[in-house]
């Protein structure tokens, strides 16, 4: 909401001082300053000047020779870009010497050998408006008498004023008007605030009692006010009324929509105009719209409404408006017009929310009743101000009023316990002074007893209802900065959970191994699950930012990938990466949301399998995961002979390896790309080893080297498994510290080198005792796995 | 008639099924199927044919090119799928080998953003509060009405939300904000609630310098006996001093949200005396909390919410936040 502090203090005219010192006060209320403009000022030197010829540049196509009277006597010659004028116009013109607003001196000087003596304006180079595109037109906007020469600030009634730029929230519809935010604003300062009253005598016949209006639906309308004017002036508006809309971001267009436009931004109140002519009947029935029925709205566009929609109907039951977001064009006020209907209404704010939503029709009206218009205080004041205006340009205003009620908002007196508000605040407030603070911004409140007090709530506060929303409302005027600052005492310790520990120490883990966390959007393409080898089953979003960015994803390969294949691109080389995020899997049955969990994934570019398995260990050891085993396995985007199943104490948790050379192709990456991917929230949430305590041994160890020939189809696993059974309880540790294949080795096999460890608790092991733990592991393993000691 | 290319034509699926590599392939391609093969010469002699006869037998002569042309493509799909199980045989890892591995000794990073939020977790931690999280695909109940914003409310629009295609329109989403997390954990768990809930929220923004579509937040509760809006500032100053040093101010200004009441922003002060805008914050609801089973009138709280995001662009100067989803590592290196 923008307002001017010239227009703030025709309600409250103590309002004054340092703009800025002005702006603070209105953000500690909570309109907050976005932007604070000086305004209506017109550098010395640009006057009114009058267009007498227009003539081509004899060298240049896109720049005009202007002969412009300036008032003083001589003519000038000025060199223009902009082809909008015409002989006779008046527009502004900014003489030799002059400063314009963007530090540009206007000098005398030459363009392309024709002499240019001053410069006409646009809006944009005046810092008047945006409008970049021609120059100032202003026959219809300078004053009556102002001519030639005369200063634009004075022609067109301009001076100096601040303009800010509120940000009001959605609890604030009084904040969207100048009345408004005057209000908080006097109250803020403690100045008084004096509305205007503008009550204007009719003079015409009643023509408000020929006029019938039905609300229908009560539960849609509030309150419907209408009058009748009668040969509104079709022209424009004044300059003063078109300086003011401009300056608050309104367009000025025509006298009637001007001034409606004036009360609403003024006053707050939305009103819509009927050619009283051509309602049907002159007979008006608000009611809720019919499932399918179509209107045709001023933007001319064709809708079709719902049930539920408010439609304001004419007397052959034809909708003729939408209730309360946008009027219909068959009772457009139009040059023939003679009969103006002026209709006030109040809507109710969830019906209107909900029309502009479901045909995306916003509105500056629609914005206000959708957050609550004023349904007392402010009808007939606003009825009473748009009649004057119109008046002032020469409207004849009928007698009699149109007042329709249907229900309206009950906001009874609420009861307001003192102790209860500076509970929730902290403050130690008496309830005098409670009172005074919500009676400064239009409440009614007195006090009911030493601990409460009756408070009445302005209509013009749709959304202010509770005791709650009365405490707010005395924090705001009592200052937010004024409530003393104390810390509450938690009475429980603070901490991570054991999960959130885990998972730092996975990624201290992971920054160990010399890997980078990285955290892609979790969006896919479609289309780039299939590509990875997996199902193309991942969620779909409605409303995706962009197409490419359509797809919940299901598992974490394909942004890894697209990460490798990123800085593969950037010349990054081969890249260490690991993710911690959410994959999203189709909703499980009879539920809403999908199967959302936490995975980690691990990216090893240039790498091959068994570096994604060291990094498995090494997580498994920092975890204590028990029982981990790999199960060679062919798993979707996995290489199909470098992958195996990451199985944690008996349930599958991910899968490990390489990623299949084909999806690597496809993702654009080349060389290998060692990788893992585990249920995090699984595998954290599951079993742990217990790290129990074993005596560190004060004897030497023996240490035995095995190497097996094992054929291929055996896992290394299910030799380690058989030595570590044959080895019994003197084992202390074993280690896999060779492999070979090739001469010497049968084709299908391979020769698998262990160093195995004894040691006992007590003793220092004999000979004999290795010896025999020796044979016991070469005949066991040979037995349960097929392994051939090589000697 | 044209005769003799039927019979080729079922020797030739015959030695393409049969054929041991791809050499054969080409040779029974370039016999039957050249320009100078046995159907080139066929279809050229069609010409010859009676007009009524010609229709007929250039679809037979189709006909039987086709079913060479298949079988020879079947063939070398058959060759490159034998071909790929050779390479995937004699490339056969048995993962449960496990040799020494020597993990390459250089360090990795951190996301800046994990850095904030680990900075921020820890700085609540210290002050008393546990750490929640919540899912990031959310129902309307938890994103919206149990946070008292009903299906008309104004602020609706404001959130920008991404919706899913699950549930009726509109029902399913991925969250708009983190306050969703407080509505889960108070349905679940009675207060007295300290909590702090970090996390990645979606709002139809579309990537810039400074807008991503996934960002993250972190929302602050504490609901108790006697919470009161002079605890909100005297927490959210405390924190501000912790995180940002003992020298920088807060300040609280009034604003709306739904789900707070009082409402406000709290700034932070810049060292040139100007105040930066860092994020919302309120007493819950009185809406809020009974829509968990809590009476309002036994247990009042507040609630607070800012991005993390922008706290790792502050501290680190970062200017365009896109580099936080690129991953490429000459940035993740810097921190």
């Amino acid at each position: 909401m923008k307002v001017l502090l010239s227009w703030l203090r025709e309600f409250a005219p103590g309002i004054g001082g340092d703009p800025a010192e002005l702006g603070d006060v209105l953000s500690a209320l909570g309109l907050t300053v976005e932007e604070t403009t000086v305004t209506g000022s017109v550098p010395d030197g640009v006057v009114l000047g009058r267009v007498l010829e227009l003539r081509p540049h004899p060298d240049a196509d896109r720049i005009q020779l202007v002969e412009v009277d300036d008032g003083s006597g001589k003519t000038l010659q000025v060199c223009c870009g902009a082809f909008n004028m015409a002989v006779g116009d008046l527009v502004p013109l900014a003489r030799v010497g002059t400063v314009l607003p963007g530090g540009l001196e206007i000098a005398r000087r030459k363009m392309r050998g024709q002499a240019s003596e001053g410069m006409c304006c646009s809006e944009i180079e005046l810092e008047m408006g945006d409008d970049a595109d021609g120059i100032m037109i202003l026959n219809d906007r300078a004053a009556a008498g102002a001519g030639p020469g005369t200063p634009l600030a004075d022609a067109l009634g301009l001076a100096p004023d601040v303009l800010w730029d509120l940000e009001v929230g959605a609890n604030r519809p009084d904040a969207l008007s100048v009345m408004g935010v005057a209000r908080d604003l006097a109250a803020g300062l403690g100045v008084a605030f004096e509305p205007p009253d503008w009550s204007t005598a009719p003079s015409g016949p009643d023509i408000a009692e020929s006029v019938d209006v039905e609300i229908v639906d009560p539960t849609l309308c509030g309150r419907f006010v209408g009058r009748v004017l009668r040969n509104a002036a079709q022209g424009s508006s004044p300059p003063w009324m078109a300086n003011r809309l401009t300056a608050l971001g309104q367009r000025p267009i025509n006298l009637i929509v001007d001034i409606s436009n004036y009360v609403m931004l003024e006053l707050g109140q939305p009103s819509h105009t009927f050619d009283l002519g051509r309602v049907a009947g002159a007979r008006i029935r608000v009611r809720r719209a019919r499932d399918g029925e179509t209107i045709t709205t001023l933007d001319g566009v064709h809708r079709t409404l719902a049930a539920g929609d408010g439609v304001i109907a004419d007397g052959d039951d034809e909708a003729i408006g939408i209730a309360g977001v946008m009027g219909g064009a068959s009772t457009e006020i139009d040059a023939g017009t003679t009969d103006v209907l002026v209709e006030m209404a109040w809507w109710d704010p969830p019906s209107i929310s909900r029309t502009a939503k479901r045909l995306n029709l916003s509105s500056e009206a629609a914005t206000r009743f959708r957050r609550g218009a004023d349904w007392g205080y402010n009808m007939e004041r606003c009825m009473n101000r748009f009649v004057q205006l119109a008046a002032a340009e020469g409207a004849e205003v009928t007698r009699g009023t149109i007042d329709e009620r249907g229900d309206l908002p009950d906001r009874r007196p609420l009861r307001v316990r003192a102790a209860r508000v500076n509970s929730l605040l902290g403050t130690g407030l008496g309830a005098t002074e409670m009172a005074g603070h919500l009676r400064s911004i239009g409440f009614g409140a007195d006090p009911a007893g030493d601990a409460e007090l009756e408070v009445t709530i302005p209509s013009w506060r749709w959304d202010t209802e509770t005791e709650t929303d009365i405490a707010e409302e005395v924090a705001r005027l009592h200052g937010y900065e004024s409530i003393e600052r104390t810390v509450p005492t938690a009475n429980e310790a603070g901490g991570l959970s054991a999960y959130q520990k885990d998972r730092r120490l996975v990624r201290d883990v992971l920054v160990g191994a010399g890997c980078y966390e990285t955290q892609p959007m979790p969006f896919v393409a479609p289309g780039s699950l299939a590509a990875v080898g997996l199902p193309e089953d991942g969620v779909t979003l409605s409303n995706p930012v962009d197409d490419s960015e359509s797809v919940l994803r299901t598992s974490l390969l394909p942004g890894q990938l697209q990460a490798v294949a990123y800085n593969q691109r950037h010349f990054n080389g081969d890249v260490r990466l690991f993710e911690i995020g959410h994959v999203y899997g189709p909703a499980p049955e009879g539920q809403l949301l999908p199967d959302e969990r936490e995975f980690l994934a691990v990216a090893l570019a240039g790498e091959e399998a068994p570096a994604a398995v060291a990094v498995l260990d090494l997580l498994t050891d920092a975890l204590a995961l028990p029982a981990v085993e790999l199960r060679a396995a062919g798993l979707p985007g996995m290489h199909p002979t470098r992958a195996a199943e990451v199985v944690v104490a008996g349930r599958s948790r991910g899968a490990v390896g390489e990623v299949d050379p084909e999806v690597l192709e496809a993702s654009g990456v080349s060389g290998r790309v060692a990788w893992l991917q585990l249920d995090l929230q699984e595998v954290l949430d599951g079993p742990r080893t217990r790290r129990r305590y074993r005596p560190v041994s004060k004897y030497p160890p023996s240490d035995v080297d095995l190497a097996f020939v094992v054929a291929e189809s055996v896992a290394a696993a299910h030799v380690e498994r058989a030595l570590r059974a044959s080895a019994g309880s003197l084992l202390a540790d074993i280690q896999l510290f060779d492999t070979y294949r090739g001469a010497g080795v049968p084709d299908g096999s391979r020769s698998l080198a262990y160093r195995l460890r004894f040691q006992a608790q007590d003793r220092t092991l004999t000979d004999a005792e290795v010896a025999e733990a020796r044979q016991r592991c070469i005949d066991e393993t040979s037995r349960r796995t097929g392994a051939v000691l090589r000697s | 008639m044209i005769e003799g290319y039927e019979q080729a034509a079922v020797g030739a699926e015959e030695r393409l099924a049969a054929a041991a590599d791809l050499d054969a392939v080409s040779g029974v391609e370039r016999e039957l199927l050249g320009r100078r093969s046995l159907f080139a010469d066929a279809k050229r002699r069609l010409a010859d044919l009676a007009p009524g006869d010609r229709a007929e037998a250039g679809r037979r002569l189709n006909e039987a090119r086709a079913r060479v042309e298949t079988a020879a493509a079947g063939a070398r799909e058959r060759l490159a799928a034998a071909d790929r199980d050779d390479r995937h045989a004699a490339e056969r890892l048995d993962l449960t080998e496990r040799l020494p591995h020597t993990v390459p000794l250089s360090r990795g990073r951190l996301h800046p953003v994990t850095q904030a939020r680990d900075r921020l977790e820890d700085v609540f931690v210290g002050m008393g509060y546990t750490v929640a999280e919540g899912p990031e695909v959310e129902t309307a109940w938890y994103n919206f009405e149990a946070l008292n914003i009903p299906d008309w409310h104004p602020a609706r629009g404001s959130f920008d939300t991404i919706f899913v295609n699950l549930g009726e329109p509109e029902e399913v989403m991925l969250r708009s904000h983190t306050s969703p997390v407080q509505i889960r954990v108070m349905e679940k768990r009675k207060p007295p609630v300290y909590i702090v809930a970090p996390g990645r929220t979606f709002r139809t923004d579309t990537a810039d310098a400074t807008h991503l579509p996934a960002f993250n937040q972190i929302e602050g509760l504490a609901v108790d006996r006697n919470i009161t809006m002079g605890d909100l500032a005297g927490t959210i100053d405390e924190f501000v001093r912790a995180f940002f040093g003992r020298e920088v101010k807060s300040r609280l200004r009034p604003s709306y949200f739904p789900f707070t009441e009082p409402s406000a922003e709290f700034d932070i002060s810049r060292p040139d005396g100007s105040w930066l805008e860092l994020g919302g914050c309120g007493m819950v609801h009185p809406n809020v909390l009974s829509n968990c089973g809590i009476d309002p009138e036994e247990w009042q709280g507040f609630a607070f919410g800012f991005g993390i995001d922008r706290l790792a662009v502050m501290r680190h100067e970062i200017d365009d936040i896109r580099e936080f989803v690129n991953s490429d590592t000459r940035f993740l290196r810097q921190f």
